[in-house]
Protein backbone atom coordinates (compact mmCIF):
# COMPACT_ATOMS: atom_id res chain seq x y z
CA UNK A 1 0.00 0.00 0.00
CA UNK A 2 1.15 3.48 -0.77
CA UNK A 3 1.25 5.81 2.17
CA UNK A 4 0.37 9.14 0.57
CA UNK A 5 0.01 12.31 2.55
CA UNK A 6 -2.39 14.95 1.29
CA UNK A 7 -0.94 18.44 1.12
CA UNK A 8 -2.63 21.79 0.74
CA UNK A 9 -2.02 24.07 -2.29
CA UNK A 10 0.67 25.87 -0.27
CA UNK A 11 2.36 22.55 0.40
CA UNK A 12 1.55 22.20 4.09
CA UNK A 13 -0.13 19.33 5.88
CA UNK A 14 -2.69 21.73 7.34
CA UNK A 15 -4.09 24.99 5.93
CA UNK A 16 -2.02 28.11 6.44
CA UNK A 17 -3.55 30.91 8.52
CA UNK A 18 -2.09 34.42 8.67
CA UNK A 19 -3.23 36.97 11.25
CA UNK A 20 -2.94 40.72 10.90
CA UNK A 21 -4.48 43.51 12.92
CA UNK A 22 -8.01 43.57 11.47
CA UNK A 23 -7.38 40.90 8.85
CA UNK A 24 -7.37 37.12 8.69
CA UNK A 25 -6.13 35.22 5.63
CA UNK A 26 -6.92 31.54 5.81
CA UNK A 27 -6.19 28.90 3.22
CA UNK A 28 -9.33 26.85 2.60
CA UNK A 29 -8.49 23.40 1.26
CA UNK A 30 -11.79 21.70 2.05
CA UNK A 31 -13.84 22.63 -1.02
CA UNK A 32 -14.72 20.30 -3.91
CA UNK A 33 -15.21 22.03 -7.27
CA UNK A 34 -16.77 21.05 -10.58
CA UNK A 35 -17.63 23.24 -13.55
CA UNK A 36 -20.82 23.03 -15.59
CA UNK A 37 -21.01 24.32 -19.16
CA UNK A 38 -24.53 24.22 -20.57
CA UNK A 39 -24.63 22.69 -24.06
CA UNK A 40 -25.65 25.04 -26.84
CA UNK A 41 -29.43 25.23 -27.14
CA UNK A 42 -29.92 23.24 -23.91
CA UNK A 43 -29.25 26.08 -21.45
CA UNK A 44 -32.73 26.12 -19.87
CA UNK A 45 -32.78 22.33 -19.48
CA UNK A 46 -29.37 22.41 -17.84
CA UNK A 47 -30.41 25.01 -15.26
CA UNK A 48 -33.66 23.12 -14.61
CA UNK A 49 -31.81 19.82 -14.08
CA UNK A 50 -29.40 21.36 -11.59
CA UNK A 51 -32.27 22.99 -9.72
CA UNK A 52 -34.46 19.90 -9.54
CA UNK A 53 -31.77 17.31 -8.74
CA UNK A 54 -29.20 19.28 -6.73
CA UNK A 55 -31.63 21.89 -5.34
CA UNK A 56 -29.38 24.67 -6.57
CA UNK A 57 -30.54 27.64 -8.62
CA UNK A 58 -27.65 28.54 -10.93
CA UNK A 59 -26.76 32.22 -10.41
CA UNK A 60 -27.06 35.19 -12.73
CA UNK A 61 -23.94 36.80 -14.24
CA UNK A 62 -21.39 38.07 -11.70
CA UNK A 63 -23.27 36.40 -8.80
CA UNK A 64 -23.02 33.31 -6.61
CA UNK A 65 -25.89 31.33 -5.16
CA UNK A 66 -26.37 28.64 -2.56
CA UNK A 67 -28.76 25.71 -2.41
CA UNK A 68 -28.58 23.01 0.27
CA UNK A 69 -25.05 21.60 0.42
CA UNK A 70 -24.06 23.21 -2.88
CA UNK A 71 -22.89 26.63 -3.89
CA UNK A 72 -22.24 27.90 -7.41
CA UNK A 73 -20.76 30.99 -8.99
CA UNK A 74 -21.07 32.36 -12.50
CA UNK A 75 -17.84 32.10 -14.50
CA UNK A 76 -18.98 33.13 -17.97
CA UNK A 77 -21.92 32.86 -20.36
CA UNK A 78 -23.61 29.48 -19.64
CA UNK A 79 -20.68 28.44 -17.46
CA UNK A 80 -20.69 27.95 -13.69
CA UNK A 81 -18.50 26.51 -10.95
CA UNK A 82 -20.21 24.31 -8.37
CA UNK A 83 -18.64 24.14 -4.91
CA UNK A 84 -19.35 21.82 -1.99
CA UNK A 85 -17.69 20.53 1.15
CA UNK A 86 -14.87 18.21 0.04
CA UNK A 87 -15.20 15.72 2.87
CA UNK A 88 -18.88 15.10 2.08
CA UNK A 89 -18.69 15.54 -1.71
CA UNK A 90 -15.42 14.08 -2.89
CA UNK A 91 -17.20 12.78 -6.01
CA UNK A 92 -18.85 16.13 -6.75
CA UNK A 93 -18.12 16.08 -10.50
CA UNK A 94 -19.62 12.59 -10.87
CA UNK A 95 -22.77 13.63 -9.03
CA UNK A 96 -23.15 16.85 -10.99
CA UNK A 97 -22.68 14.97 -14.26
CA UNK A 98 -25.39 12.51 -13.21
CA UNK A 99 -27.67 15.47 -12.57
CA UNK A 100 -27.14 17.27 -15.88
CA UNK A 101 -26.68 14.24 -18.16
CA UNK A 102 -26.36 15.22 -21.81
CA UNK A 103 -27.46 18.85 -21.43
CA UNK A 104 -24.22 20.02 -19.82
CA UNK A 105 -20.49 19.35 -19.82
CA UNK A 106 -18.96 18.81 -16.40
CA UNK A 107 -15.28 18.99 -15.50
CA UNK A 108 -13.65 18.08 -12.20
CA UNK A 109 -11.90 21.27 -10.97
CA UNK A 110 -11.01 20.55 -7.33
CA UNK A 111 -7.26 20.26 -7.77
CA UNK A 112 -7.00 23.11 -10.26
CA UNK A 113 -7.63 25.86 -7.73
CA UNK A 114 -6.59 27.19 -4.37
CA UNK A 115 -8.79 29.24 -2.11
CA UNK A 116 -8.06 31.86 0.50
CA UNK A 117 -10.77 33.27 2.75
CA UNK A 118 -9.95 36.87 3.63
CA UNK A 119 -11.91 38.54 6.40
CA UNK A 120 -11.75 41.38 8.87
CA UNK A 121 -12.29 45.10 9.18
CA UNK A 122 -9.38 45.99 6.84
CA UNK A 123 -10.38 43.66 4.04
CA UNK A 124 -11.51 46.39 1.62
CA UNK A 125 -8.28 48.36 2.15
CA UNK A 126 -6.36 45.27 1.09
CA UNK A 127 -8.49 44.42 -1.95
CA UNK A 128 -8.42 47.95 -3.33
CA UNK A 129 -4.66 47.52 -3.70
CA UNK A 130 -4.86 43.93 -4.95
CA UNK A 131 -7.28 44.25 -7.86
CA UNK A 132 -9.36 46.77 -9.78
CA UNK A 133 -12.76 45.48 -8.65
CA UNK A 134 -14.94 48.07 -6.97
CA UNK A 135 -15.78 45.89 -3.98
CA UNK A 136 -16.95 48.86 -1.89
CA UNK A 137 -19.87 49.24 -4.30
CA UNK A 138 -20.62 45.51 -4.22
CA UNK A 139 -22.86 43.39 -2.04
CA UNK A 140 -22.93 39.87 -0.62
CA UNK A 141 -23.61 37.46 -3.48
CA UNK A 142 -21.27 39.11 -5.99
CA UNK A 143 -18.80 36.88 -7.84
CA UNK A 144 -16.21 38.48 -10.10
CA UNK A 145 -13.12 37.38 -11.89
CA UNK A 146 -10.23 39.78 -11.73
CA UNK A 147 -6.51 39.94 -12.21
CA UNK A 148 -4.60 39.63 -8.93
CA UNK A 149 -0.79 39.50 -9.22
CA UNK A 150 -1.32 38.78 -12.97
CA UNK A 151 -3.40 35.71 -12.04
CA UNK A 152 -7.03 35.32 -13.08
CA UNK A 153 -8.76 34.89 -9.72
CA UNK A 154 -12.38 34.69 -8.67
CA UNK A 155 -13.37 37.01 -5.85
CA UNK A 156 -16.60 36.06 -4.07
CA UNK A 157 -18.23 38.52 -1.69
CA UNK A 158 -19.44 36.41 1.26
CA UNK A 159 -20.19 39.34 3.59
CA UNK A 160 -20.01 42.83 2.15
CA UNK A 161 -17.01 44.70 3.53
CA UNK A 162 -16.14 41.85 5.88
CA UNK A 163 -15.50 38.49 4.25
CA UNK A 164 -14.32 37.52 0.77
CA UNK A 165 -13.06 34.34 -0.87
CA UNK A 166 -10.25 34.45 -3.43
CA UNK A 167 -10.00 31.44 -5.71
CA UNK A 168 -6.92 31.31 -7.90
CA UNK A 169 -4.91 28.79 -9.90
CA UNK A 170 -3.45 26.13 -7.60
CA UNK A 171 -0.11 26.00 -9.39
CA UNK A 172 0.37 29.67 -8.47
CA UNK A 173 -0.91 29.34 -4.90
CA UNK A 174 2.43 30.50 -3.49
CA UNK A 175 2.48 33.63 -5.67
CA UNK A 176 -1.12 34.47 -4.80
CA UNK A 177 -0.48 33.94 -1.08
CA UNK A 178 2.63 36.13 -1.33
CA UNK A 179 0.57 38.87 -3.01
CA UNK A 180 -2.04 38.70 -0.24
CA UNK A 181 0.61 38.86 2.49
CA UNK A 182 2.65 41.68 0.97
CA UNK A 183 -0.47 43.74 0.32
CA UNK A 184 -1.68 43.15 3.87
CA UNK A 185 1.75 44.13 5.23
CA UNK A 186 1.81 47.33 3.20
CA UNK A 187 -1.69 48.33 4.28
CA UNK A 188 -1.66 47.31 7.95
CA UNK B 1 -9.49 52.70 -21.70
CA UNK B 2 -12.76 51.22 -20.47
CA UNK B 3 -14.66 48.54 -22.40
CA UNK B 4 -18.35 48.37 -21.61
CA UNK B 5 -18.84 44.59 -21.43
CA UNK B 6 -22.38 43.64 -22.57
CA UNK B 7 -22.89 41.38 -19.52
CA UNK B 8 -20.57 42.74 -16.84
CA UNK B 9 -20.62 46.47 -17.51
CA UNK B 10 -17.59 48.78 -17.66
CA UNK B 11 -14.29 46.92 -17.26
CA UNK B 12 -10.71 48.08 -17.54
CA UNK B 13 -9.00 47.36 -20.86
CA UNK B 14 -6.09 45.67 -19.03
CA UNK B 15 -8.38 42.67 -18.47
CA UNK B 16 -8.74 42.17 -22.23
CA UNK B 17 -6.49 40.95 -25.01
CA UNK B 18 -6.83 41.97 -28.63
CA UNK B 19 -7.02 39.55 -31.53
CA UNK B 20 -7.76 41.60 -34.65
CA UNK B 21 -10.35 42.40 -37.27
CA UNK B 22 -13.81 40.98 -36.52
CA UNK B 23 -13.95 39.86 -40.15
CA UNK B 24 -12.12 36.75 -38.84
CA UNK B 25 -15.57 35.51 -37.80
CA UNK B 26 -16.41 35.04 -41.49
CA UNK B 27 -14.21 32.01 -42.11
CA UNK B 28 -14.45 30.85 -45.73
CA UNK B 29 -16.01 27.54 -46.71
CA UNK B 30 -13.09 25.10 -47.07
CA UNK B 31 -15.05 23.01 -49.57
CA UNK B 32 -15.78 25.88 -51.97
CA UNK B 33 -14.17 25.88 -55.43
CA UNK B 34 -12.24 29.07 -54.69
CA UNK B 35 -11.25 27.97 -51.17
CA UNK B 36 -7.50 28.51 -51.69
CA UNK B 37 -7.99 32.08 -52.87
CA UNK B 38 -10.61 32.81 -50.18
CA UNK B 39 -8.30 31.53 -47.43
CA UNK B 40 -5.40 33.58 -48.80
CA UNK B 41 -7.52 36.71 -48.51
CA UNK B 42 -8.92 35.64 -45.11
CA UNK B 43 -5.43 35.06 -43.75
CA UNK B 44 -3.42 37.93 -45.23
CA UNK B 45 -5.62 40.81 -46.36
CA UNK B 46 -6.79 43.32 -43.78
CA UNK B 47 -8.54 46.65 -44.01
CA UNK B 48 -6.78 49.35 -42.03
CA UNK B 49 -9.41 52.05 -41.68
CA UNK B 50 -8.89 55.47 -40.11
CA UNK B 51 -12.23 55.55 -38.36
CA UNK B 52 -14.69 52.90 -37.25
CA UNK B 53 -13.26 49.41 -36.97
CA UNK B 54 -14.86 46.20 -35.69
CA UNK B 55 -12.40 44.17 -33.65
CA UNK B 56 -12.28 40.90 -31.68
CA UNK B 57 -11.31 41.26 -28.04
CA UNK B 58 -11.01 38.47 -25.44
CA UNK B 59 -11.97 39.06 -21.81
CA UNK B 60 -9.05 36.98 -20.60
CA UNK B 61 -8.94 38.16 -16.98
CA UNK B 62 -12.72 38.17 -16.69
CA UNK B 63 -15.48 35.91 -17.95
CA UNK B 64 -13.34 34.76 -20.91
CA UNK B 65 -15.92 35.71 -23.48
CA UNK B 66 -15.03 36.90 -26.97
CA UNK B 67 -16.36 40.34 -27.85
CA UNK B 68 -16.82 42.35 -31.02
CA UNK B 69 -15.78 45.90 -30.14
CA UNK B 70 -16.54 48.72 -32.56
CA UNK B 71 -13.81 51.30 -32.03
CA UNK B 72 -12.87 54.51 -33.77
CA UNK B 73 -9.17 54.12 -34.55
CA UNK B 74 -8.71 57.89 -34.79
CA UNK B 75 -10.34 58.97 -31.53
CA UNK B 76 -10.18 55.59 -29.66
CA UNK B 77 -13.86 56.01 -28.84
CA UNK B 78 -15.58 52.69 -28.18
CA UNK B 79 -18.91 52.86 -29.94
CA UNK B 80 -20.42 49.42 -29.42
CA UNK B 81 -19.59 46.15 -27.67
CA UNK B 82 -21.32 42.85 -28.48
CA UNK B 83 -20.76 39.20 -27.55
CA UNK B 84 -18.93 37.65 -30.51
CA UNK B 85 -21.09 34.53 -30.29
CA UNK B 86 -24.22 36.64 -30.80
CA UNK B 87 -22.61 38.31 -33.81
CA UNK B 88 -21.52 34.96 -35.26
CA UNK B 89 -24.92 33.36 -34.76
CA UNK B 90 -26.63 36.38 -36.35
CA UNK B 91 -24.39 35.79 -39.36
CA UNK B 92 -25.52 32.19 -39.65
CA UNK B 93 -22.70 30.43 -37.79
CA UNK B 94 -23.81 27.44 -35.72
CA UNK B 95 -21.00 27.67 -33.15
Amino acid sequence: MHSLKAITPLGGTCPQIDHFDGLLISENSDRALASIAARQGREAECSAAVQSILGLKLPQPAKWSIGGAYMAWWMGPDLWMVDADHTDHELLAVNVKRAVGSVGSVAEQTDGWCRFDVSGARVLDVFERLCNLNLRAGEAGDAHRASIEHLGCFVLCLEAGAKYAVIGPRSSAGALHHALLTTAQSVI
Amino acid sequence: MIINHPILGPRDAQEFTYLGDAALIDRPDWQADNAAEAFHDYLYLRDNPAGEHRELWFHEQGDRSWLVVTRNTVTHDILNVELARDVARARGRRK
